[in-house]
């Protein structure tokens, strides 16, 4: 491999790593800081790249569908939590796994009755449907350059979040020891459903912005399901600087992997997880 | 004790009532003169739109004919099979053992079909695979009561090499995913490239199901090939077209493929697809009668296009009827039964074909590009081409 | 994390008599059933076992894996590398070199993970699992995506005498019965041997058990291992029956099938796991089965109804379906009792 294509391989690297991370910051905060173990943020992941091909198809912008689409999705995780997961948090987290099971298969056919099984694409906006000559042969293509962007901007907005404002302060109490900060006249439960909708938000927001580039067919929440559980355990649970050292982390072995070691890439990224726990039982960043 | 009593009648009651769930239907069997067909395909899934499609083009096929086999009356029995080879063997045992079906129909993946062949050879039951490609199907597992109405997966990528030299595209790179279907079809590929004077200047794969192409496209750029080869299918397909086009290689490096990437996708992929050059034994725009005939029935009957899954369906629906009526119904004749659909000729939408001495389709392959949103037929890339039933013991 | 369950060990004697009354209903079964059916309930049986083999681990001592269909699958790889294409091989070596394939491979795939505790554990059991479906599906000589047939069932003969023939669908199913009563028999023995009530302390409290000088890891070790050798119990015996092996039976869907019929039928006492996967099947069977109604294909639209089956079980039913059994049988137990 020459210098430039190594370059460019590590560019692939960090871009993947960042999505993936933006994919994983859902369950980050679902998981990692509720502690609700969520099998169906694969299926949010779903709803929202459906949510993008609905309305970008209806109103023909992108922005439109980001924004309603984003909001609908934070609805929807209100009513979700309001209605099923509130009565959950304290139960055992095999209960949340078998809970979850159950909506995937839910959510899977209620996203046949209502969008159908074909394979459909959404189209990159105009603005942004063009590619950088890094090569004679390569190009990179802006729209990745874009969503990179923003995994960056959602990780620094999601770290000042939770460490930086009150917000994030009572979540962190509330997730450390619920009966104290709700002796101490922190409204839990209004935090637990924002914690929640937020997460359901962030997953299908994810879904949304990567469906240009993914293109949106039936079950394709759960390959991503699998990778961002491995992304949130190799960092840590609970910490969000874990997670996406953990997504980079994945996106470099993932990538050179495939190039260098094609014969073993599928296997690769759990060779890493489990070699990164069996060094550190709690994941790289103990929270 | 009189809560004992309670308990044991009522457990008893609660046994009784689950077991007899699995008994009834053993009472529904012994029917009058109807022909029972049963359709194994997968209804929800990944590939929920191939199992629709293949089920209109067979009853399409079957209701054209006055809606009878050889004169019978037909019920139909559904398995979903959801893609998921582990139930396979299960899933075809529900249509065979329990509802008695005199033919199977089924299905779309490989894995699942390998517990149906199973179940075939086995029990000797007529079986029509309309789509699964799994080379060993018609190959090393070939038996006498199986037919393929599809294609073998080595077939449509054997005509793709000639093609490419032609166009002066002699150093290639091939690219699929590791899994036995994208091995079968670089088996094809390998052999007609190599055949007509190409090089393989490497063959990349991509775990399967991943869909993160950009590490390869970067590492097909560096090795700048004549062009890219490959086999991909539904999402995967289109992500492949459009990284492909975004990372800029589209206009220097031409994208061959099997006929499978441009099947049912391109409107998913948009500009992403002009100009991709495939081949397949089909292509929506085929210039022939029957083809017009047919595309014309289906989109009026289900409104909906209709793609090679459901031509393939159609044509084991054409398949058994040629059977059934050489036989005129009595499906237990089976030495003419098999004798009828092996020499039938079938006059289907991707033009005429016959079986070969393996039971898989002797047909035309078709080069296509796409052009205005469809698959334009270039010409044919080869003619009648045998699948290779490397291993078949038959005939 | 959460809590540590408080599980149904003891079981109260309704409980019992329901399933007793199972037991009876299995024995009579292959009389009353047709082929296709008693087919159908060997299979049940057989993920029964796999499910009591993951109830000794999730239930008794509290290691939830996601991984746990490496093990069953393993063991029908096993049986079909074992099998030639040509002849037979006898049941008496098969079986235990299958079953020992898989209780070494769990014991070496135990010894790295069983350090690691909670949902840690629970991934890179799902991890390992992850690799030896990947080690068996990218490989052509190992069968590939594609799968493996087993061409001959096993025999059962003692010197050129046949004790039994496992082609015979009946036999096949009172051989998997016998199976799925002694493992049962073994495992509640287990649960209420020394070795057991240290797995039941581990689960409820591992550092008060290390603190009274248990080596915590060696007891989860070994129960790590005999899970897995029992849970290729029911891989073996499933290419016995199926005669096809495929990588997706040591897949992320199977273990995950695995975990939801141990936590549907009610943890910890084996019972519960037997009880989880039948109704499991049987529920799914029901669904898919669904006749039309009207237009609508009732059968078709079978994964809202599981779906929506498992999210009441969970949220009405804590205990599982042994639980709902407890519940109705005890109630009756105290009625009558004031009768009285």
């Amino acid at each position: 491999m020459d210098f430039p294509t190594f370059l460019i391989q590590l560019l692939n690297s960090v871009q993947y790593g960042l999505l993936l991370f933006m994919l994983a910051a859902g369950l980050t905060l679902i998981f990692g800081i509720m502690g609700v173990v969520n099998l169906a943020h694969g299926s949010f992941y779903m709803l929202g790249a459906y949510l993008a091909y609905a309305i970008a198809g209806l109103s023909g912008s992108l922005t439109v569908a980001i924004l309603g689409g984003t909001a609908l999705a934070v609805l929807f995780g209100l009513v979700l939590e309001r209605l099923l997961f509130r009565f959950f948090y304290q139960r055992d987290h095999l209960d949340q796994v078998l809970l979850t099971f159950g909506l995937i298969y839910i959510f899977e056919e209620m996203r046949s009755l209502l969008w159908g099984d074909d394979v459909h694409g959404v189209k990159i906006p105009e603005l942004l449907r063009f590619s950088i000559p890094l090569t004679e042969n390569l190009s990179y293509p802006v729209y990745r350059l874009f969503i990179a962007g923003l995994c960056i901007a959602l990780a620094i907005g999601l770290y000042l979040l939770i460490n930086n404002t009150r917000l994030g302060m009572k979540i962190r109490a509330g997730a450390f020891n619920r009966d104290m900060a709700e002796a101490l006249g922190v409204n839990i439960r209004r935090i637990h459903a924002v914690v929640f909708a937020l997460g359901v938000g962030l997953a299908a927001f994810a879904g949304i912005i990567a469906a240009p580039i993914s293109s949106v067919y039936p079950n394709m929440g759960s390959q991503v399901l699998i990778m961002c559980f491995v992304v949130v355990v190799i960092g840590g649970i609970g910490s969000v600087r874990g997670a996406l050292i953990s997504a980079l982390l994945v996106g470099l072995v993932d990538t050179f992997g495939k190039v260098l070691l094609p014969q073993i890439s599928g296997m690769l990224v759990y060779m890493l997880m489990a070699a990164v726990l069996l060094w550190k039982p709690e994941g790289l960043f103990k929270s | 004790m009189t809560s004992r009593r309670l308990v044991l009648t009522r457990s008893a009651a609660l046994i009784a009532a689950a077991s007899s769930g699995l008994l009834l239907p053993g009472l529904s069997s012994a029917q009058g003169n109807k022909i029972r067909v049963g359709l194994m395909l997968p209804y929800t899934g990944t590939f929920a739109q191939l199992g629709v499609a293949i089920e209109n083009g067979f009853r399409l096929a079957i209701d054209e004919q006055g809606g009878k086999l050889g004169g019978r009356d037909i019920e139909y029995f559904k398995v979903d099979d959801e893609s998921d080879p582990p139930k396979g063997v299960e899933n075809a045992n529900k249509l065979v053992l329990r509802d008695k079906v005199d033919v199977l129909v089924g299905t779309v993946h490989s894995g699942v079909q390998m517990g149906i062949q199973k179940v075939a050879r086995d029990t000797g039951v007529l079986s029509i695979i309309p789509n699964a490609g799994v080379l060993a199907a018609t190959g090393a597992l070939c038996a006498p009561n199986v037919f393929r109405a599809s294609f073998s997966n080595s077939q449509p990528t054997r005509a793709l090499g000639a093609p490419m030299v032609a166009r002066g595209h002699k150093k290639a790179v091939w690219i699929t995913w590791k899994y036995a279907a994208g091995d079968e079809a670089f088996l094809g590929f390998k052999e007609g490239f190599l055949k007509a004077g190409g090089t393989i200047v490497k063959e990349i794969s991509v775990p399967f199901p991943n869909v993160e192409f950009q590490a390869q496209l970067t590492e097909i750029a560096a090795l700048n090939p004549d062009a890219v080869a490959c086999f991909f299918a539904g999402g995967g397909a289109v992500k492949f077209m459009k990284d492909y086009a975004a990372a800029g290689l589209k206009g220097k490096i031409p994208l061959y493929g099997s006929g499978f990437l441009t099947e049912g996708v391109i409107e998913a992929a948009g500009a992403a697809a002009d100009g991709v050059i495939t081949t397949m034994h089909y292509a929506d725009g085929l210039d022939n009668p029957r083809n017009k005939a047919f595309r014309l029935a289906y989109a009026k009957n289900f409104k909906l296009q209709p793609d090679v899954y459901a031509v393939q369906g159609y044509d084991s629906g054409q398949l058994l009827i040629a059977g059934a009526n050489a036989v005129k119904g009595d499906l237990s004749n089976k030495k003419a039964l098999y004798a009828a659909m092996e020499n039938a000729n079938i006059d289907s939408p991707r033009g005429k074909w016959k079986m070969s001495r393996q039971h898989n389709p002797i047909q035309d392959i078709y080069l296509r590009q796409v052009v205005n949103g469809e698959n334009k037929v270039l010409s044919v890339a080869a003619k009648q081409l045998d699948d290779s039933g490397v291993g078949c013991k038959m005939g | 994390m959460s809590a540590p369950r408080s599980n149904l060990e003891v079981l109260p004697r309704g409980v019992q008599m329901v399933l007793w009354l199972g037991l009876l209903a299995l024995l009579v079964f292959p009389f009353v059933g047709t082929e296709f059916y008693t087919q159908m309930v060997t299979r049940m049986m057989i993920m029964a076992i796999f499910a009591m083999s993951l109830d000794l681990l999730q239930g008794v001592t509290g290691l939830v894996s996601l991984g746990h269909a490496a093990y069953f699958g393993l063991a029908g790889y096993a049986l079909a590398f074992l099998t030639p294409q040509t002849e037979t091989i006898s049941l008496w070596w098969s079986l235990p070199l299958s079953v020992l394939a898989s209780g070494a491979a769990a014991l070496v795939i135990g010894f790295f993970v069983v350090r690691t505790h909670g949902i840690y554990f629970i991934m890179v059991t799902m991890a390992f699992a992850q690799m030896v479906y990947f080690v068996f599906f990218d490989n052509r000589a190992l069968g590939g995506s594609d799968g493996l047939y087993i061409y001959f069932k096993p025999t059962a003969q003692i010197g050129g005498f046949t004790l039994f023939d496992l082609d015979s669908r009946v036999t096949m199913y009172y051989f998997t019965l016998a199976l799925v009563m002694l493992v049962y028999v073994f495992l509640r023995r287990l649960l209420w041997s020394p070795f057991g009530r240290a797995l039941a302390g581990i689960r409820v409290n591992e550092h008060r058990m290390r603190a009274m000088g248990f080596g915590t890891f060696g007891y989860k070790l070994s129960a790590f291992t005999l899970a897995g050798a029992l849970a290729g119990l029911g891989g073996f015996l499933w290419g016995v029956q199926t005669e096809y092996i495929n990588p997706e039976l040591m897949g992320f869907h199977m273990s995950a099938h695995a975990i939801m019929m141990v936590i549907l039928g009610g943890m910890g006492n084996f019972a519960g796991a037997i009880v989880g996967a039948f109704t499991f099947e049987y529920v799914l069977h029901v669904f898919k089965d669904l006749p039309y109604v009207g237009e609508v294909h009732l059968g078709k639209h079978w994964q809202l109804w599981m779906g929506s089956f498992i999210v009441l079980v969970v949220a009405f039913a804590p205990r599982g379906v042994l639980g709902i059994v407890q519940m109705l049988t005890a109630g009756r137990a105290k009625e009558a009792k004031s009768d009285v």
